[in-house]
């Protein structure tokens, strides 16, 4: 559906554009990071793209790649109905360099997704206006969406109390063994999807 | 004792006019718990606001990446809880798009009509718990005793009041039960005329609709700009339906309308969750007579879809299949995809992205309201204190979408 | 609440009165008339709501007046997943009620954190603040709630201030211990 939008962009941009794919109806551009917001305001000015609307903007974490995290960005557009998605990759094993520029400018929207991002996966964005973590606390450390944070590494604002404290056992009992039940992905502290 | 007339200066006579700095919630009642909003306030006008949520952060999104495809549902079922079915289908039809699967007809129709009742449940919560937030107790029981008899079909169909898990890889757990569309069609009209009669209580209260009118008035364009969908965005005048837009399951074989809002003021949006419980109740009618009584509502494919416990009893091939499928998750193709429908706030999406394996590779929801509440703080500068309240409860923020 | 199994009339001239222990009295009177501070987070919120709706009506248990300020009310209902950054607020809330207090945990993910076993949730309220009574469902019935109220008075009627364990409920008119002694100048009534 959005094939020309795709063909429209490769044309604009060129080198910059450097993948681009279809599948089950999603068209996809892999951009140049370091243009990434210069597509953006094309992508939302051209009068045949027209993409006035932010969707979804969210990071994939991939630790064995580099660049490491992908930035994904779903936009569509209400006059003409079609949607795109765009990707952006960035940051090196280390997540160093994982910067992009900020697109609150483009469709103010993305302001809280881009807070989003960076909290959960630790992309900065350049000129954004506000960048706090907004789900979890400033005290937090660390990114959870991360495929290295364990899922169950918590950081207590306020100590627990203690058993002799409560007077009760406190303890919460697991339903089954670690190696009880689910072959895979139950134990926290593995890599939670095995090989395929 | 010291005269009370003593000599001031000029200047002690005012009151100080620093702003003054507030904190509402999280735990006020009318911020469901789980957002905290510090104002600053000059007077009882606000002059700036930050809406900070995350207080019911829960790790959706990690979570996923832990249990086999199938086991996301539960999870899912508590992102948007006022209407669990809605999400049960969104993801349902997202993890099908990825294997390619279609459901039957008979599924689809199931779908449609749990996923409008589910609907119903949301419009009804929401509108009543904003009267109640604005001081109408009445209609906020009235909206609850409809909600009861919605929820009554939904406990019938799936066993659980709230909490249904019901959506499954290419089908449903449970095919429909035969009292179905008896029950519906019974309870349909009762439900909208408790409507009816609620509506008629609000809407000639002069207090309801003078906090409600011109309050929290946004314009389409930014309305988009901000990504908002749902009745949120009709009610300023944009004609963004997803089941209109891009009609899933058979939404384009029923025939229903969009209500459209003039001002995108809060009685707009009360207004236009009021309709679509209606249009609700006109698509439910459609469905219990087109949908099938009869014939198959899981898809015929072993890769994906559960044996009959018969068979999984009696031969070891189906007790094979329905083990892998336990124990090693149904395999979904590896690729990424988004798919989206129409939730209860609005465009309800859901990029996953697999490797191939039994296990999400990543799980990625796009809760609604989680850009409506982005558009809040806008909403409230510039306006009184207590108009917090009913912009807060029109955009209807649910916490386990919005903060995933 | 027992059936009534025995009257006492008294007739003509006699005289008669009541006696009662004061501790036993006052636990009577509390039990029926629990202000409660809904400290609601998520989905058990929805059933919350319900119980408290006509269908189901919490106010037949003396329960109804929910009261926004901690310091007006008696009871905590934790309805929903304390997440991390929840748990300062839930601990200040609960330190501002007043004695005598008590603490209901609805629903799996205030008792023990439920499946939210992860870097975000707290693992049941207990390892923040005490708790009464906890209610098991995702989300609760209101039946299941109801019973969890009921267990609440009974424990509140015994006085019983230990944490977290609930005594299996008995029915007060089989109860040895009456409230209430009647006594009349005809002897003890029985």
């Amino acid at each position: 559906m959005s094939e020309a939008a795709l063909s429209r962009l490769k044309q604009q941009f060129g080198a910059a554009i450097l993948e681009t794919s279809s599948s089950f109806g999603d068209e996809t551009a892999v951009v140049d990071a370091t243009r990434w917001k210069e597509i953006a305001l094309f992508l939302r000015d051209d009068s045949k793209l027209a993409f006035d609307m932010p969707i979804d903007l969210c990071g994939v974490d991939y630790p064995e790649r580099s660049p490491r995290m992908e930035v994904v960005l779903h936009v569509y557009s209400t006059s003409l109905r079609h949607r795109l998605r765009l990707k952006a990759r960035v940051g090196d094993d280390e997540m160093n360099g994982a910067e992009l520029d900020s697109l609150v400018a483009v469709w103010s929207g993305v302001e809280w997704l881009e807070r989003e991002t960076y909290d959960m996966s630790g992309v900065t964005f350049r000129g954004h206006p506000d960048l706090r973590r907004i789900l979890m606390y400033p005290e937090f450390e660390g990114h959870p969406l991360r495929r290295d944070y364990a899922a169950n590494r918590t950081q207590p604002l306020i100590p627990y109390r203690t058993e002799s404290e409560a007077g009760v056992p406190l303890e919460k009992l697991a339903p089954f063994g670690p190696d009880e039940g689910m072959s895979f992905g139950r134990n926290p502290h593995l890599p939670s999807h095995s090989e395929n | 004792m010291e005269p009370l007339d003593i000599d001031l200066a000029e200047g002690e006579l005012e009151l100080p006019s620093e702003p003054m700095h507030l904190n509402l919630g999280p735990s006020h009642p009318a911020m469901h718990g789980t957002v905290r909003i510090v104002l600053e306030l000059s007077g009882e006008s606000i002059s700036k606001a930050d809406v900070q949520i995350g207080y019911l952060h829960r790790g959706f999104e990690k979570m996923c990446e832990r249990g086999t495809w199938t086991q996301v549902f539960p999870y899912v079922d508590r992102l948007n809880y006022v209407s669990p079915m809605l999400n049960n289908v969104g993801y349902a039809l997202a993890v099908e798009k990825l294997c390619g699967l279609v459901v039957p007809d008979r599924c689809q129709w199931y779908r449609m009509a749990l996923g409008e009742l589910a609907r119903m449940s949301d419009h009804l919560t929401c509108t009543g718990a904003m009267a109640m937030e604005l001081g109408a107790f009445t209609p906020f029981l009235w909206a609850i005793k409809a909600r009861e008899m919605v929820w009554d079909i939904l406990e019938e169909e799936t066993g659980a009041r709230l909490t249904h898990s019901f959506g499954r890889i290419g089908g449903m757990a449970k095919p429909p039960t035969p009292a179905f569309k008896e029950l519906v069609r019974g309870t349909i009209p009762r439900v909208l005329q408790l409507m009816n009669e609620c509506e008629k209580m609000l809407l000639k209260n002069r207090i309801f609709l003078d906090r409600l009118e011109n309050v929290g008035i946004i314009s389409g364009k930014d309305a988009i700009a901000l990504g908002w969908t749902g009745p949120c965005l009709r009610a300023s005048g944009v004609d963004y339906d997803v089941r209109k837009a891009h009609p899933y399951l058979k939404y384009d074989e029923v025939d229903f309308d969009v209500p459209l809002g003039k001002k995108g003021d809060t009685l707009d949006r009360f207004l236009v969750r009021v309709e679509e419980l209606q249009q609700c109740g006109r698509i439910l009618t459609q469905i219990c007579d087109r949908m099938a009584d009869d014939g198959p509502v899981n898809c015929d494919d072993p890769r994906y879809v559960l044996p009959e416990k018969q068979d999984v009893y009696t031969t070891i091939e189906a007790t094979i299949q329905h083990f892998k499928l336990i124990m090693e998750g149904a395999k979904i193709p590896k690729g990424e995809v988004y798919s989206y429908t129409e939730g209860g706030n609005g465009e309800l999406g859901f990029y996953l992205v697999s490797d191939g394996s039994g296990t999400p590779y990543r799980v990625r929801i796009r809760p609604p309201c989680f850009q409506i509440t982005n558009g809040l703080s806008r909403l409230i500068t510039g306006r009184m204190l207590s108009d917090i309240i009913p912009i807060f409860g029109s955009i209807n923020m649910i916490g386990g979408e919005c903060d995933h | 609440m027992g059936e009534v199994t025995r009257t006492v009339t008294i007739e003509g001239n006699e005289q008669g009165f009541a006696t009662t222990k004061l501790d036993a009295l006052l636990s009577w009177a509390r039990k029926y008339s629990l202000f409660q501070y809904p400290f609601v987070t998520a989905c058990c919120g929805m059933e919350f709501m319900a119980a408290v709706s006509p269908r189901f009506d919490i106010a037949r248990f003396g329960a109804e007046a929910p009261r926004f300020s901690p310091r007006q009310s008696d009871v905590l209902w934790v309805v929903g997943t304390i997440s991390q950054r929840q748990a300062p607020v839930l601990r200040r809330i609960y330190e501002q009620m007043m004695e005598p207090k008590w603490v209901i945990a609805f629903g799996t993910c205030a008792s023990c954190g439920g499946f939210y076993d992860n870097y975000t949730t707290v693992p049941g309220l207990d390892k923040i603040i005490p708790c009464d009574v906890y209610i098991p469902g995702c989300p609760p019935r209101p039946e299941a709630v109801f019973d969890g109220l009921m267990l609440l008075q009974d424990k509140i009627a015994s006085g019983d201030r230990s944490p977290g364990v609930v005594k299996p409920r008995q029915d007060p008119a089989l109860a040895k211990s009456d409230l209430v002694t009647l006594r009349t100048s005809a002897g003890r009534a029985e």
